[in-house]
C-alpha cells in the first residue's frame, strides 16, 4: 500500500468519435451484452425500488445485499464439493438469494424480540454476515479444486465478464420483477401508504411485505454481477427517490423511476466501455447520483427550487396582506384617506426598505397610489381588498376570544398567523358562527407597533 | 500455539474495536447506527481524494481528507432529509453509495497501478500490522497500535468530558435543547468522532467491517444493561473479547477442516456477532430464554385459573365431574401445558384426582370462588360502564380476571348477581 504518485499520472484517455459511436449504437457484441443486462436491471430496480422507498425499507435492502456474500461462497463450496468447478451463475445466485432472505428474517427477528431498533438490527446483520462472507471467501480461495477467482467480483461487480447467457437470465428475472410489480400495483400501494388501514380491510399485509422483500432480493441478486453487493442498494433507492421530486402519483413515480434506472444503466455501461479504467458499477451509481441531484434541485413536484419559489410567493402575499391591513387600520384611526409612510412603518416591525418594496408591489397591483410627499392612498380595488383582509383578521380574533378564551390583548398575534390561510369556505363558516356580515370593529385597541 | 505476533494482532484488534465501541454506544442509543455505516463507507473517497490532492500517502492528509468527507456525509444526509423531504434511511443510502462509488472510481483511476489492494478496502490488513513499526517512547511497536491506541484515548477523553451532554442529548433531545446543551452541536461532535475513528480503524479492519465494530458490541451491551456507564463497560469487554475470539478462531477453526486460516477482521465481526447472539438468547432481562420462560409462566397461571374456574362452575351447576382428558378438551389446551398446569395444581393441593376424575379441594374451592367472583364482578362493572352485548362481556371478563389483584377486586363493588343472572359468589372469611 505504499506509493509515491503524482497527479500527472492520472489521465483519462478520451475515446475517438468512431469508438463512441460504435459503443452508443451497440455495435460491439460485448458492449451489447453488458448494456442490455444493465438496462434490464435499471428498469426492474427502479420499479420495485419505488415501493421499497415508499415503504421506508431502503436500508433493509442494503443489509440484504451484504448478506448475500456468505451465500455465494457457500453455494460455491457446495458445488465444488459435489464435483463441479463452482462456476454456475445460477447456483451462486441461488445461494445469494437464500442468504439475502435469511438476512432479512434475522433483521425482523432482532427487531421484534429485542429492544434494539431497525437501525441497529440492520447494522448488525449487514456487518456480521459480510464478515462471515469475507472469512469464507478466504477459505474458498484455499480450495484445491474449483475456480474461486471470480467470487470476489460479486463484491464490487464485474460487468465486463458477463456473457450472453448471463444476460438472458438477468433480462428474464428483471422482466419477471417488472411484471410482478405491475400486477401487484394496487396491493403494494396499499402496503406503502396505509398498511394498518389495509390490514383492517383484510389485505394480507405480512404476505405483501414478504413478496416485496422477495422481489427486492431477486433484483439484488441480479445486481450482484454488474454493480456488486456493496452498491446494489443504490440502484434500488436512488431512481425511486429521484422520481419522487417530479411527481406525487405512484404510477408516474414508477414510470419515471424505471426511466431513470434504465438511462443510468445505459449511460454507465457506455461510459465504462469507452473510458478505460472506469468500473461499470460505480459509474452507474454516480450517474444515478447525478440524476438525484438534478431532481432534488429542479424537480417539478417537490424540488428545492420549486418549493423555494412557492415560499417566496407566499411570503410576498403575506407581506402584502400585512400592508393592506396596516393601512386600513390607519385609515380607521386617522379618519383621513392619505396615510404617511412613517406611520405604516411604525405599525409593524419592518424596515423602511421593506415597506417601500411592498408599497411598490401593491402599487403595481393597483391597490394604492402614492400621493406625493411619502403619502399613500387606497384605490377602489385596494379599499375593498383591505376590507376583506381586515374582516378575516377580526372574525378570527372574535372567534378566538369567544371560543378559545384568549385574552383580547393577546389575540392579535394569533390571528396574524392564521388569517393568511383562511379560505372562503372557512370565512363563511366563521360568519355563520359569529353572525357578522359587515365590517366589524377591532375587539382590542388599535395603534402602536404590533399591538 | 499463539506467537507474539498473534498477541500483537489481538491487542491491536482490541484497541481498534474498543475505540469504535465508544462512539458506537452513542450511535446505537441515538438510533443512528446507520450513520456509522455511512461514514465508514465514505472514508474511502476521503482517502482517495486526499491522495489525489496531495499526491502522497501521508497519513495526516488522509486523516484530514477522511474526516472532511465524514462530516460532509453527515451534513449531506441531513440536508437531503431536510430540504428534499427524503426519509432518513433513503438519504443515508443515497449519500454513502454515491460517495463510495466515487471512491472506487478514483482509486481505479489513480491508484490502479499503485499497490493499493482493493481487498484492503474490504477487510483491512490487521495481519500485517505488526510489520509496520514505529517508535513509541523509544520502543518499537506496530504503527496501528499507536494509531488505534491514541484513538481509544481520545474517544475516552471525549466521552468522559461530555458524558453529561452526550447522555442528555441521547436520551432526551428536547430536554437537552431546553437546558442549553445544544444537541445539534453534540450531533456533529459525535459525527466527527465517528469519522476520525473510522479512518483510524480503516487500515486494520477495512471500510465495511468497521461497521461491525461500531454497532455490534454496543448493541450486545444494550441487551445486557440499562445504565449508560455500564453499557460502555460491557461494550468495551465485548469489543476486546471479539478481537481475542476472532483472531483465535481465524487461526484455529479453519485448520480443523484442512484450511490455512482465514481473515482476522472478518472473524472478529463474526465473533462479535456470536457474542451478540449469546446475549440475545441468554440476557437475564431481555433475552429470548427469559422472554419465552416468562410467557410460559403467564400462560400456566392463566391455565391454572381457567381450570379452577371451570371446576367451580361445574360444581355450581351440579354437573358430573370430568376426567382429566375431557377437561383438557373443554379448555382446548395443548397437552404439555395442560399436564404442567394440572401437576402444579395437584401439588399445591388445589385439586385432587379421584380415579382420574378431577375435583376441587376446599383450598382449591376458595381460590376458584375468588376467581369466579372477580369474573362476575367485572361483568357487572363492564355492563354498567361500557354497555355491550352480554356475550362479549364474558370474553372481556375472562381476560381481565387473570390480571385483577385483590385490591382491585374490592373496588369492583358488591353486586350480588351478574348481568347473566348468575349469583356472584362470596369468598368465605376464615
Amino acid at each position: 500500500m505504499i506509493a509515491t504518485h503524482t497527479l500527472s499520472d492520472v489521465r483519462i484517455t478520451l475515446p475517438t468519435w468512431d469508438e463512441l459511436l460504435r459503443v452508443l449504437l451497440l455495435e460491439e457484441y460485448n458492449t451489447r451484452v453488458v448494456v442490455l443486462g444493465v438496462m434490464a436491471l435499471g428498469l426492474a430496480s427502479g420499479l420495485i425500488g419505488t415501493f421499497l422507498v415508499l415503504r421506508k425499507r431502503a436500508l433493509t435492502a442494503d443489509a440484504l445485499s451484504h448478506a448475500t456474500l456468505p451465500g455465494i461462497v457457500i453455494a460455491f463450496m457446495c458445488m465444488v464439493a459435489m464435483g463441479g468447478d463452482g462456476k454456475s451463475l445460477a447456483g451462486l445466485l441461488t445461494g445469494a438469494f437464500v442468504f439475502g432472505c435469511i438476512g432479512v428474517l434475522l433483521i425482523i427477528a432482532i427487531r421484534s424480540t429485542t429492544r434494539l431498533k431497525d437501525d441497529a438490527a440492520i447494522g448488525i446483520v449487514l456487518s456480521v454476515l459480510f464478515g462471515l462472507g469475507i472469512c469464507l471467501l478466504r477459505l474458498a480461495t484455499d480450495l484445491p479444486s474449483g475456480n474461486s477467482a471470480g467470487l470476489s467480483g460479486f463484491i464490487f461487480g464485474k460487468a465486463a465478464s458477463m456473457i450472453a447467457s448471463d444476460t438472458y437470465m438477468m433480462v428474464g428475472l428483471a422482466l419477471f420483477v417488472a411484471i410482478s410489480t405491475g400486477l401487484l400495483f394496487k396491493e403494494f400501494s396499499v402496503l406503502c401508504f396505509d398498511a394498518s388501514f389495509g390490514s383492517s380491510q383484510g389485505w394480507p399485509i405480512l404476505l405483501l411485505d414478504t413478496v416485496l422483500m422477495l422481489l427486492v432480493a431477486i433484483v439484488t441478486v441480479i445486481a450482484l454481477q454488474t454493480v456488486g453487493l456493496v452498491l446494489a442498494v443504490a440502484l434500488l433507492i436512488i431512481p425511486a427517490a429521484s422520481s419522487r421530486f417530479w411527481t406525487s402519483s405512484v404510477k408516474r413515480m414508477l414510470i419515471s423511476a424505471a426511466i431513470i434506472g434504465l438511462l443510468s444503466g445505459w449511460l454507465g455501461a457506455v461510459v465504462s466501455a469507452v473510458i478505460p479504467r472506469v468500473p461499470t458499477g460505480p459509474i452507474i451509481v454516480m450517474i444515478c447520483g447525478f440524476w438525484f441531484l438534478l431532481s432534488l434541485v429542479f424537480g417539478t413536484d417537490s424540488g428545492v427550487l420549486k418549493r423555494q419559489v412557492q415560499r417566496v410567493r407566499l411570503n410576498r402575499k403575506i407581506e402584502l396582506q400585512h400592508l393592506l391591513r396596516a393601512m386600513f387600520e390607519l385609515v380607521e384611526e386617522r379618519e383621513s384617506e392619505d396615510i404617511p409612510m412613517h406611520e405604516i412603518l411604525a405599525k409593524r416591525s419592518w424596515s423602511l426598505s421593506q415597506v417601500n418594496a411592498i408599497v411598490k408591489r401593491a402599487q403595481q397591483l393597483g391597490f394604492l397610489n402614492r400621493t406625493g410627499n411619502s403619502m399613500v392612498r387606497f384605490t377602489e380595488l385596494g379599499n375593498s381588498e383591505s376590507k376583506r383582509m381586515v374582516r378575516n383578521h377580526r372574525l378570527w380574533e372574535v372567534y378566538l376570544i369567544n371560543y378559545a378564551d384568549i385574552a383580547p390583548s393577546h389575540v392579535d398575534r394569533d390571528a396574524d398567523m392564521i388569517e393568511h390561510v383562511l379560505g372562503k369556505e372557512m370565512v363563511r363558516q366563521l360568519e355563520l358562527l359569529l353572525a357578522q356580515d359587515e365590517i366589524i370593529d377591532s375587539p382590542h385597541p388599535l395603534g402602536g407597533s404590533a399591538s | 500455539m499463539m506467537s507474539s505476533i498473534d498477541w500483537w494482532i489481538i491487542v491491536i484488534g482490541a484497541l481498534c474495536a474498543s475505540a469504535c465501541a465508544l462512539p458506537g454506544t452513542l450511535l446505537v442509543l441515538r438510533k443512528m447506527s446507520l450513520m456509522g455505516d455511512a461514514i465508514s463507507h465514505t472514508v474511502l473517497p476521503g482517502i482517495a481524494i486526499a491522495f489525489l490532492v496531495t499526491g502522497s500517502r501521508d497519513p495526516f492528509s488522509m486523516f484530514v481528507g477522511a474526516i472532511v468527507i465524514g462530516v460532509l456525509t453527515a451534513l449531506f444526509v441531513h440536508a437531503i432529509q431536510k430540504y428534499g423531504k427524503v426519509e432518513i434511511g433513503a438519504s443515508i443510502g443515497i449519500v454513502f453509495t454515491v460517495l463510495f462509488a466515487l471512491g472506487l472510481i478514483l482509486i481505479r483511476q489513480a491508484l490502479d497501478h499503485v499497490h493499493m489492494d482493493p481487498d484492503c478496502v474490504l477487510y483491512g490488513s490487521i495481519e500485517f500490522a505488526y510489520f509496520e513499526q514505529d517508535s513509541l517512547f523509544g520502543y518499537m511497536v506496530p504503527r496501528s497500535f499507536i494509531v488505534n491506541g491514541t484513538m481509544l484515548i481520545v474517544n475516552a477523553v471525549l466521552i468522559v468530558l461530555f458524558y453529561k451532554e452526550f447522555k442528555i442529548a441521547s436520551f432526551d433531545q428536547a430536554l437537552a435543547q431546553s437546558q442549553g446543551f445544544r444537541p445539534e452541536l453534540m450531533h456533529y461532535v459525535l459525527m466527527t468522532m465517528t469519522a476520525v475513528t473510522a479512518v483510524a480503524a480503516f487500515e486494520s479492519v477495512g471500510s465495511i467491517l468497521v461497521v461491525a465494530m461500531f454497532i455490534v458490541p454496543p448493541a450486545t451491551a444494550y441487551l445486557l444493561t440499562d445504565r449508560y456507564w455500564m453499557l460502555i463497560v460491557v461494550a468495551l469487554i465485548v469489543a476486546c473479547l471479539s478481537s481475542f475470539l476472532g483472531h483465535l478462531g481465524a487461526i484455529t477453526i479453519p485448520l480443523w477442516f484442512g484450511f490455512n486460516g482465514t481473515v482476522t477482521s472478518g472473524a472478529m465481526a463474526v465473533a462479535a456477532g456470536l457474542l451478540f447472539l449469546l446475549a440475545w438468547i441468554c440476557s437475564p432481562r431481555h433475552g429470548l430464554v427469559v422472554l419465552i420462560v416468562n410467557r410460559i409462566i403467564v400462560r400456566l397461571k392463566i391455565l391454572r385459573e381457567d381450570v379452577l374456574g371451570v371446576l367451580w362452575r361445574l360444581e355450581e351447576r351440579e354437573q358430573p365431574v370430568l376426567m382429566q382428558r375431557n377437561l383438557q378438551d373443554l379448555l382446548r389446551s395443548n397437552h404439555l401445558m395442560f399436564a404442567m398446569a394440572m401437576m402444579s395444581l395437584k401439588r399445591s393441593g388445589a385439586v385432587q384426582s379421584d380415579d382420574g376424575a378431577i375435583k376441587l379441594t376446599t383450598e382449591g374451592r376458595n381460590q376458584a370462588t375468588s376467581i369466579v367472583r372477580t369474573h362476575r364482578l367485572w361483568e357487572v362493572y363492564l355492563d354498567k360502564h361500557f354497555p355491550q352485548d352480554t356475550h362479549q362481556l364474558h370474553h372481556a371478563a375472562s381476560r381481565l380476571e387473570h390480571v385483577t389483584t385483590d385490591a382491585m377486586q374490592e373496588e369492583l363493588g358488591t353486586a350480588t348477581h351478574d348481568p347473566h343472572g348468575s349469583e356472584v359468589p362470596k369468598v368465605e372469611d376464615e
